[in-house]
């Protein structure tokens, strides 16, 4: 496909148009304690058991960086191969909220924890680089919860002062797919460094999405639109949709486009305006007087550096070199850290005389189908790495053949049982004796003297019929190939 | 002993580890002065039955180890005490009791004291004469009406009044130093980052140190040295060597250099201010020190980049009381109606002013032009310090453009009021320490204060040096005891 015919235009009658998109993702750093105090920051807690004074602001309370998420900050930053600032300075966002108990958020505006970076998104096409603009770290507000009570909201502060990482693209995404598999590869690359677990459902990755249009082949930016807070890849990608097609229709009949904050609204699937560019807030960052600048040593990032696990982009390039992959085979099993492992997993336990193409197939093909069907993660796999590797080998050298090799997965899918046994216990084992299949086939051709008379005068569809005798005759069990072989032998 | 009260913090410390005294005598002492000092209105909260227990419990297995053996103290009402309701000065927080206690006051009360009440204070210590407390006045125990200054005023009117052998207060333009000008008392503003601001109501966090004010020098190196120590809770603190204040104070200070910056001797100070000045240059010759004439060419901007930063952080820092957490909350139609009039009713009019001023000051398109500027003078007042600390090893000033004025006097002119800061805010610009010693009194017989600034995290010698003068100084306070009848 040429890159031309997967570009994503919005036509109208005689005009097409482009759509420039850019990425605010809200990434919940993993951590055990909050930015700036010790209390705990589990998911599905009950409301306000995880509030310290500090996440309350209490009077005279004090913020104090937690050390942990400011590696996890730097980590992702190496990860998204940017340029980390030795010196960063935490602000003030004032504006006031229910859930905003400190009547300001801290966060970093002019001086974030890391600089520009790049991801590469591996495209049907071919690979794309999407700039990041930079990272920042910054604090969570509580919840609001309006609809417990007709009269009152009622605020959680169990969210209140956990750690978020902004990740700020460059508008360089073009179509709702380039998004989706950008979030994708940022998710991938938090999991791999353990910097964030990427739940989408847990709010722990969300995104404001910017968009704009301009007509095809225009150098200029059109006037952005915000869509905030939206909390999946699929009403993102719905959202951007909607969105562009709007501002296109705008920009048909001649109106402008505001440049405002926008809502999605997911049940009728549309963004609504939320506020426009005037009665945006004046949020007078300044810098936290509470805290001091924050400084890190080249040794200190040195030392994350050193100890950053494999990426997927690495992974990629080794599964190709070493394992003689296909490009798309190991963008598949690179993708998620736990089928990465998994794999590997597989390939340590084959051992020497290990057939990869086949175990590929497996995991992707039997494997994925089952995680599908049960809808649950790699990580939860009834199957472990180690019997599979197993089940590959039988097939590899003889001792199954891959129709039986089906019958043994399911059998193992209950309680994880070691192939081998369930061959054994089975007596699954293929019959790979020439000799053995060799009576059974004279055997066969003995008792069907008619047809093999037929075959030799030409009905060759016949010879179908004998395999499959063959076959029923050993339980299904001699080896198909060998069965041919002898087969085309003995009615020549 | 009749005259306990008028024993300094150090006599009674000496008396109690001598056994002559119990902490019982003492805190039923300074009990009984406090109740009969009610028109003082020193007090916003009075703890005296729980500091008598205290002390009874001191007494039945005193500790003579301490610096502090059952000594009874009030504090600042900016101070956060576990159990003890803390108002800052403000409606807001009139219903507050916070489950925590201060860094500052739990050193204090780790040394044995113990507390007797939480002390008048301007409203979220901001004033310069304790008018804008939200539980009125505070009397000067020098004469009636006047002002004991701000906003540590209750804690001045206190320990001039001997409602409370020392106290502490806290000072972020002026806040110790001026109200001990103005009652004859000792206070001290540490280093930036010497004591912990970690359950401190915030006023300004940039600018805001907790510090001693006593009834001499001696006793304030003594509180400063239990109140100084790193703490992790709060990022702005300091890790560095810490002295035995008081166990090295000396009155040796020959061959110090003392810098007199001509800045300070501003357009229509008052001739007996300019006066005191040049007593104390001479005190400081007495002492075997030299002065130097020296130069702080940024002095005149302190005050307005002061009324810039401080108010910028006061607006952010108050946010939130805001009526949904604790403290003061209105009625409202609405979330943004409860906010204001959780703020219009909750908050006096001098911090509204001065929320107002900061919001105004960060706002966008004014930014650059006021906080940002105003951090760029800062650096420069600063660096004026550096520059003469490379000659002098402190600098000496009058505490104050004026001794205490009337109550009512100033409480129509805002700037007015400023201008009492004049001397003292540089000093916290530049996070530097300054101690003011009474050294006079004026035409009225009113005190007169002289300050010491030193460099950063050189508190031991402005101590001494403020200990060499007192003592040729020789200063009586003139206490009345008007208000008792």
């Amino acid at each position: 496909m040429s890159k031309k015919n997967s570009e994503y235009l919005i036509n109208r009658k005689d005009n097409q148009y482009e759509v420039i998109i850019g990425l605010e993702v809200h990434a919940q750093v993993l951590s055990e304690s909050k930015l700036f105090s010790t209390s705990a920051t589990k998911f599905g807690a009950e409301p306000n058991t995880q509030v310290s004074l500090v996440d309350a602001a209490f009077p005279g309370m004090l913020p104090v960086i937690n050390e942990f998420c400011v590696k996890q900050a730097i980590k992702t930053g190496i990860g998204l191969n940017a340029k980390i600032n030795k010196r960063s300075v935490f602000d003030r966002k004032n504006y006031f909220y229910a859930d905003l108990p400190q009547g300001y958020q801290i966060s970093q505006f002019k001086n974030p924890i890391v600089g520009e970076g790049k991801v590469i998104l591996d495209m049907p096409d071919g690979q794309k680089e999407v700039g990041i603009e930079r990272l920042h770290l910054e604090q969570d507000a509580g919840k609001s919860i309006h609809d417990l009570d007709p009269q009152n909201t009622f605020v959680d502060l169990n969210r209140s002062g956990v750690a978020l990482m902004e990740i700020v693209s460059k508008p360089d995404l073009r179509s709702p797919d380039e998004v989706s598999t950008y979030i994708k590869k940022l998710r991938s690359i938090m999991r791999y460094l353990g910097t964030c677990d990427g739940n989408m459902q847990e709010g722990s990755l969300r995104a404001d999405v910017n968009v704009s249009v301009r007509a095809k082949g225009s150098k200029e930016f059109g006037t952005r639109c915000e869509i905030k807070n939206v909390n999946s890849i699929k009403f993102m990608q719905m959202a951007i949709e909607y969105e562009a097609n709007r501002q296109v229709d705008l920009i048909e009949e001649g109106k402008s486009i505001d440049q405002e904050t926008r809502l999605f609204d997911t049940k009728k699937n549309e963004t609504r305006s939320m506020r426009s560019k005037e009665d945006a807030h004046d949020y007078r960052y300044f810098p936290d007087p509470d805290l001091l600048p924050l400084e890190v040593s080249d040794e200190f990032i040195k030392d994350l550096k050193n100890n950053i696990p494999e990426l997927p982009d690495d992974k990629k390039k080794r599964f190709i070199d070493e394992f003689k992959l296909s490009p798309y085979e190991a963008t598949i099993l690179v993708s998620d850290i736990d089928t990465a492992k998994y794999f590997e997993e597989v390939v340590a336990k084959m051992g020497k005389n290990k057939d990869m193409k086949l175990a590929v197939n497996w995991i992707t093909g039997e494997l994925f189908a089952v995680l599908n069907n049960k809808n649950i993660e790699i990580s939860q796999s009834p199957v472990s790495a180690k019997n599979l590797a197993i089940l590959v080998n039988l097939i590899k050298n003889g001792t199954i053949s891959g129709k039986i090799a089906k019958t043994v997965f399911e059998l193992m899918l209950d309680g994880d049982k070691d192939p081998q046994k369930i061959v054994e216990e089975k007596g699954l084992k293929q019959q790979s004796d020439p000799k053995a299949i060799e009576a059974l086939i004279d055997k066969i051709i003995n008792d069907n003297r008619e047809k093999a008379i037929e075959y030799k005068s030409g009905k060759g569809k016949l010879f179908g019929f004998f395999v499959g005798q063959a076959m029923k005759a050993s339980g299904g069990k001699a080896n198909p190939q060998l069965i041919n072989e002898i087969l085309k032998k003995k009615l020549q | 002993m009749s005259d306990i009260t008028k024993q300094s913090l150090t006599e009674l410390v000496e008396n109690i580890k001598n056994k002559k005294l119990s902490s019982t005598d003492v805190t039923k002492a300074f009990i009984e002065r406090s109740e009969k000092s009610k028109e003082l209105n020193a007090y916003i909260t009075e703890d005296f039955t729980s500091a008598l227990d205290k002390a009874k419990r001191f007494d039945q297995k005193p500790n003579l180890d301490l610096k502090m053996p059952g000594i009874p103290m009030a504090v600042k009402d900016l101070f956060c005490t576990k159990d003890v309701k803390t108002t800052a000065g403000s409606k807001i927080l009139n219903n507050f009791v916070p489950t925590y206690e201060s860094t500052v006051t739990e050193n204090i009360w780790k040394e044995g004291a113990i507390l007797l009440g939480k002390l008048n204070c301007d409203e979220f210590a901001m004033g310069s004469s304790n008018e804008t407390s939200f539980f009125g006045n505070v009397q000067n125990p020098i004469d009636k009406d006047l002002v004991p200054g701000g906003s540590s005023g209750g804690s001045a009117s206190a320990v001039a009044g001997q409602l409370t052998p020392i106290t502490i207060g806290t000072d972020t333009g002026g806040s110790i130093r001026q109200p001990a000008s103005f009652t004859g008392t000792v206070g001290l503003k540490p280093t930036y980052g010497s004591c912990s601001r970690y359950g401190i109501v915030a006023f300004a966090s940039s600018l805001d140190q907790a510090g001693p004010m006593a009834q001499n020098v001696k006793d304030c190196a003594l509180l400063y040295e239990i109140i100084s120590t790193y703490d992790s809770k709060d990022s702005t603190s300091i890790d560095f060597k810490r002295n035995q204040y008081s166990k090295e104070l000396t009155n040796n200070i020959k061959g110090k250099k003392i810098g007199i910056p001509k800045e300070y001797r501003v357009d229509g100070m008052p001739k007996e201010i300019e006066d005191l000045w040049q007593k104390g240059i001479q005190y400081i010759k007495d002492c075997g020190a030299e002065t130097i004439d020296i130069s702080l060419p940024h002095t005149s901007y302190a005050l307005p980049t002061y009324y810039i930063v401080a108010p910028a952080e006061a607006s952010s820092n108050l946010a939130r009381y805001d009526g949904v957490k604790y403290g003061f909350r209105a009625k409202g139609e609405n979330l943004i109606d409860m906010y204001e009039k959780t703020r219009s009713e909750g908050f006096g009019t001098e911090v509204q002013r001065r929320i107002m001023i900061g919001t105004y000051v960060l706002s966008s398109g004014y930014y650059d032009a006021y906080y940002l500027k105003a951090q760029k003078v800062r650096k420069l007042i600063k660096n004026d310090f550096d520059e003469a600390y490379k000659k002098v090893d402190a600098i000496l000033t009058p505490s104050t453009p004026s001794s205490a004025f009337k109550i009512g006097e100033k409480t129509d002119d805002p700037v007015s009021m400023y201008l009492n800061d004049i001397f003292t805010v540089p000093v916290n610009l530049a996070g530097l320490p300054g101690i003011s010693i009474p050294a006079g009194h004026d035409s009225k017989g009113y005190p007169l204060g002289l300050q010491v600034i030193g460099k950063a995290f050189d508190e031991q010698n402005i101590l001494n040096i403020a200990f060499a003068m007192e003592e040729k100084i020789n200063f009586k306070n003139k206490i009345t005891d008007w208000w008792i009848k």
